[in-house]
């Protein structure tokens, strides 16, 4: 949970980081007296600027001239339109001329924008930085974890009976989704590390050649994602709303810790931790990805900043109002960052899983691999859906006349 | 066993049929980002 929380923190900050600068910034600086200029900038702006003071350059954006009390076109400067060439260019700069394009749309009448150098210092640095320590951290985390605990395994002999733990399309489901994420997240890192993890050492025809066979998976894949995400929601949400048994699951914490083993139905607590954190940070990514995938037609951030400033966090946490106008460019750097830090912490969490499923306990892999357990492993993780799947075995039984073999 | 095969050959089908629907629906970066003012060729 610390780690969730420090991760929300820090998302707050990037996502601010286009907008308000970092709290620590000096104060907002004096206007000068710039008569000396005519009203244009001095030495000190500059100056100012270079020092990294925010700046009301409000002296400059406005500046842009007045083409409705320009002079006639046959009169002196008519031709000019009432805009001098610094003041067009100034215009351009701050994104208010009257730009017509012959294609791309409103994006392509942006012709400068701010976001862009933020985008780049937060990508190919904290988002690099904190992303790459947060899955080493968790995969050195789970060697730690196993040196001290070693595998968790099925107390006393195996039974020999089995039982159905996963269905066939249960089973294809989850193998979509995983196999989906994990191509999906593998293409994502070499997205964002290739060229400083790829390219030094293999060359950059190394690196276009993967990262553009990256961009096709990465684009593709994710409908399969999507879909088996849908369908892994609707086939295990009833199986995972939490119940009071989850808290005793929790106070034992759940056998991992220790050598009890708490009761538990189809899924225990930890199980439904997994289940809504791929259905909610699966969803929220899935969100940010169609964005990027449809280019500027599905904004989500303006909308977003302008409903929590209506709540009032983000002042509350010292971050300022959030700019509620942005640049289209400026929706799709924050759509990518929001992408790669929640993809991130679900790739945190499904290593666990993986480990879990895997190395970290004995027998449970079979439930997703041939989709029959053993009762006493059963017995051990998930007694009461055994006995419910018991009892229903032995009522269809009895309705058949059928006499079960001993 | 049979299970993952048939997901991960899932996973195939959709990419490979999703790129080919967007590419006949409109949706290349191409078609996109050019119009009849724009010469690509």
């Amino acid at each position: 949970m610390p780690r969730l929380i420090f991760v929300f923190v820090l998302k707050l900050a990037l996502l601010c980081g286009l907008s308000a600068h970092a709290q620590d910034a000096p104060p907002v600086a004096v206007a000068p007296d710039r008569s000396a200029t005519g009203g244009a900038q001095t030495l000190e702006d500059i100056l100012a600027r270079q020092r990294g003071e925010a700046l009301d350059d409000s002296f400059r954006s406005d500046a842009t001239g007045d083409p409705d009390s320009a002079a006639g076109i046959a009169q002196q400067l008519g031709t000019l339109g009432g805009q001098s060439d610094p003041e067009l260019w100034r215009a351009l700069r701050y994104n208010s001329a009257d730009i017509r394009v012959s294609a791309g749309g409103d994006v392509a009448t942006v012709l400068v924008q701010d976001g862009g150098m933020n985008w780049l210092s937060v990508r190919a640095g904290p988002l690099r930085q904190y992303g790459g320590w947060l899955l080493l951290g968790t995969i050195a985390a789970l060697a730690v974890f196993f040196l001290l605990r070693g595998r968790i395994r099925v107390d006393g002999e195996k039974t020999g009976r089995t039982v159905t733990r996963f269905a066939f399309v249960e089973r294809m489901t989850h193998w979509t989704l995983a196999g989906s994420f994990i191509l999906l997240g593998l293409t994502g890192l070499l997205t964002l590390f290739g060229r400083v993890a790829i390219q030094p050492y293999l060359g950059k025809d190394v690196n276009s050649v993967l990262l553009i066979g990256s961009k096709w998976i990465h684009n593709s894949v994710s409908w399969a994602f999507m879909l088996a995400l849908i369908l892994v929601f609707v086939m295990w949400v009833a199986h995972n709303i939490p119940n009071k048994l989850d808290l005793v699951w929790i106070k034992q914490f759940g056998g991992i810790i220790g050598k009890k083993h708490p009761p538990a139905k189809k899924f225990n607590a930890g199980q439904k931790v997994i289940f809504w954190s791929v259905i909610l940070f699966g969803a929220s990514i899935s969100v940010s990805g169609l964005s990027l995938l449809f280019p500027f037609e599905l904004p989500l951030f303006a909308k977003t900043f302008a409903i929590l400033n209506d709540t009032g966090i983000p002042q509350w946490l010292g971050y300022g109002v959030l700019p509620t106008e942005l640049a289209p460019q400026e929706e799709m750097q924050l759509a990518q960052l929001w992408h790669a830090i929640v993809a991130f912490v679900l790739m945190a969490i499904i290593i666990a899983h993986i480990y879990i499923g895997t190395l970290g306990m004995e027998g449970a892999y079979d439930a997703m691999g041939s989709g029959e357990v053993d009762e006493a492993w059963a017995h051990q993780h998930h007694s009461i859906w055994l006995e419910e799947v018991q009892k229903k075995e032995s009522a269809k039984a009895e309705n058949t006349g059928a006499t079960p073999a001993e | 066993m049979k299970a993952m095969l048939t997901g991960f050959a899932l996973i195939a089908a959709i990419a490979v049929g999703a790129d080919f629907a967007l590419e006949r629906a409109g949706f290349s970066a191409q078609d996109q980002n050019s119009g009849a003012a724009v010469r690509l060729n």
